[in-house]
């Protein structure tokens, strides 16, 4: 039994999230094999060989593959997925962008944000926003699936040595071309795979005022997310958004101020493993899901942690 | 150009979902029904492209039991055209859904196809991007702006980082985010007017889709449920406990 695992990375540097799921290829048991389909992704595929558990790393390096557009990587993933057991990729909006695709073309159903493995065909995955845990087994010949990075711990980024092979395969469908991006630029780590988490909510009133948490944020190397209503309100960028329409996180420590603790919410950061909560309404239902709650104006609040901190 | 949107009749979003206590499924008895909300910004914004003129006729299909019919009427009282319901008792997978909607998409020949990014049942994200793949077309996925320009349609996509413009080649899919529009409400009027267009209703069989199962539920779990912890009295003691209680600063 062979795995297949598709890297996340941007060409030069291997995602974080890739090394959750070669945790979850490993735990299925087999050969773990990692396909990098990028252009110039030499440095990536590097990085990938030295994972701990991987056996072999497969490149395939063409302009083709650049930007990851669906439409080619569902292609090669299909033709290279056909020899494995199990096809895997992190449930970001790539691997959910190209793996269906992939899917689809093998004629075989696909699990999405996989939480747990039970056995090779069997796996676990949350339904309703997480308000329930799926149970599901397969019976397809080639099972393939999205993990949920914060169900996984990363596997150790060094410590392997893959053998690197290069795929001849060109899968160019020409149907779509990348355009442009967009995207925030930002020195605090990435919110999901941050070990500190501090998120503003309606209670911050606006934009400005975020300016706050991100003195915090500085001074403990956190990641700064939001919650849906402080999006929808415009206060800062969707790509801030902590929930069920937005980001999953779940590190170490999560501090949501001014944030009430919708169920949306809630879903996109309840695994955390410390969760505080500062809000002056001590009705806020966050606090039925915080370790520490302190009832605060967070306007006296933030600024008296970060000089606490 | 003709627009086809798929709508799926899900849990209202407001229902608090719970599983049943012999761990079977969730327990949809006598639960509130709806139209998926991510359909529904599909709808509105197929109705938004008829409406500048870019789209001449916006078909509406549904997959699922006879009642299905009610959220192509609510996509009829929106501005679509005319629905289609492909009728079925039977629980439905990701690929089979993709297969029943490329054979419509065979009969009716639409420019763009437009669905939700997910539904929030099954929360799978996988429809249009399969769909895509059986059909051959590019598609566009969580779109904040779909933006049809000659014979190709440029879609800025959410991603993790930010934003991705793509451009796709017509025909194409879009599956739609949540900041692509504000959906409207039916007015009574529209209402009225949604009970007389046409809705046609086929079957699996009618399609040549052979109705397949790989997957099976082994059994459906509440999440673990966290315990609401102390308060703390000020910012110095909160401090004080995450530095030498939990340890996490």
């Amino acid at each position: 039994m062979a795995i297949l695992v598709i890297a996340e990375h941007d060409n030069a540097t291997l995602k974080g999230a890739t090394l959750n799921v070669v945790t979850a290829a490993s735990a299925i048991g087999g050969d773990v094999v990692v396909l990098v389909a990028g252009s110039n992704c030499g440095a990536a595929a590097e990085a990938a060989a030295k994972v701990a558990g991987v056996s072999k790393v497969l490149v395939a390096d063409n302009a083709a593959y650049e930007y990851q557009l669906a439409e080619n990587m569902g292609e090669l993933v299909a033709e290279l997925g056909k020899e494995y057991s199990h096809i895997l990729a992190a449930a970001t909006t790539t691997g959910k962008d190209f793996l269906p695709r992939a899917a689809a073309l093998l004629d075989v159903n696909m699990l999405s944000e996989v939480t747990a493995v039970v056995d090779a065909d069997t796996f676990s995955r949350p339904i309703y926003a997480g308000n329930a845990i799926a149970t599901v087994k397969s019976s397809d010949s080639i099972k393939v699936m999205t993990v949920r990075g914060t169900a996984f711990d990363a596997a150790a980024a060094e410590g392997g040595s893959a053998a690197v092979e290069a795929v001849a395969a060109v899968k160019d469908a020409g149907l779509s071309a990348f355009v442009g991006e967009e995207l925030a630029k930002s020195d605090r780590p990435e919110l999901t795979g941050a070990k500190i988490v501090v998120s503003g909510g309606r209670g911050m009133q606006n934009g400005d005022n975020f300016e706050m948490l991100y003195k915090v944020a500085d001074k403990i190397g956190a990641a700064v997310g939001a919650s849906r209503a402080a999006v929808d309100a415009g206060f800062v960028p969707n790509d801030m958004q902590v929930g069920q329409t937005g980001k999953i996180v779940a590190p170490d420590l999560y501090i949501a101020v001014g944030i009430s603790g919708a169920i949306q919410h809630l879903a996109g950061m309840k695994d955390s493993k410390v969760i505080v909560a500062i809000n002056k309404d001590e009705e806020a239902p966050i606090f039925q899901v915080a370790d520490y709650g302190l009832v605060a104006d967070l306007f006296d609040a933030v600024p008296a942690l970060e000089n606490a901190l | 150009m003709k627009v086809l949107v798929a709508v799926k009749r899900v849990i209202d979003y407001n229902v608090k979902v719970r599983v049943k206590p012999d761990n079977s499924d969730v327990d949809l008895t006598n639960v509130k029904m709806a139209m998926n909300p991510f359909c529904e910004i599909a709808v509105e914004e197929a109705v938004r492209l008829k409406e500048k003129g870019v789209a001449t006729e916006v078909v509406v299909v549904s997959i699922g039991p006879k009642v299905a019919q009610e959220q192509i009427r609510t996509a009829l009282a929106l501005g679509a055209d005319r629905g289609i319901l492909i009728e079925t008792e039977e629980k439905l997978e990701s690929l089979t859904v993709a297969k029943l909607l490329k054979a419509v998409v065979e009969k009716e020949q639409p420019q763009l196809v437009l669905l939700g990014k997910q539904t929030i049942d099954s929360d799978n994200n996988q429809t249009g991007q399969m769909l895509g793949a059986l059909t051959n077309m590019a598609q566009g996925t969580f779109a904040s702006e779909v933006v049809v320009d000659g014979d190709k349609v440029n879609v800025t996509r959410e991603i993790d980082g930010g934003l991705r413009t793509v451009a796709l080649k017509l025909p194409a899919i879009v599956t739609t985010d949540l900041r692509l529009n504000e959906p409207r409400y039916a007015s009574l009027p529209n209402i009225m007017k949604a009970k007389r267009k046409p809705l046609d209703v086929t079957t699996p069989a009618d399609l040549d889709v052979a109705m397949t199962s790989t997957l099976s539920l082994v059994k459906v779990t509440p999440p673990a449920e966290r315990q609401a912890g102390i308060k703390v009295g000020s910012v110095e003691e909160l401090v004080e406990k995450l530095k030498n209680e939990a340890k996490v600063l």
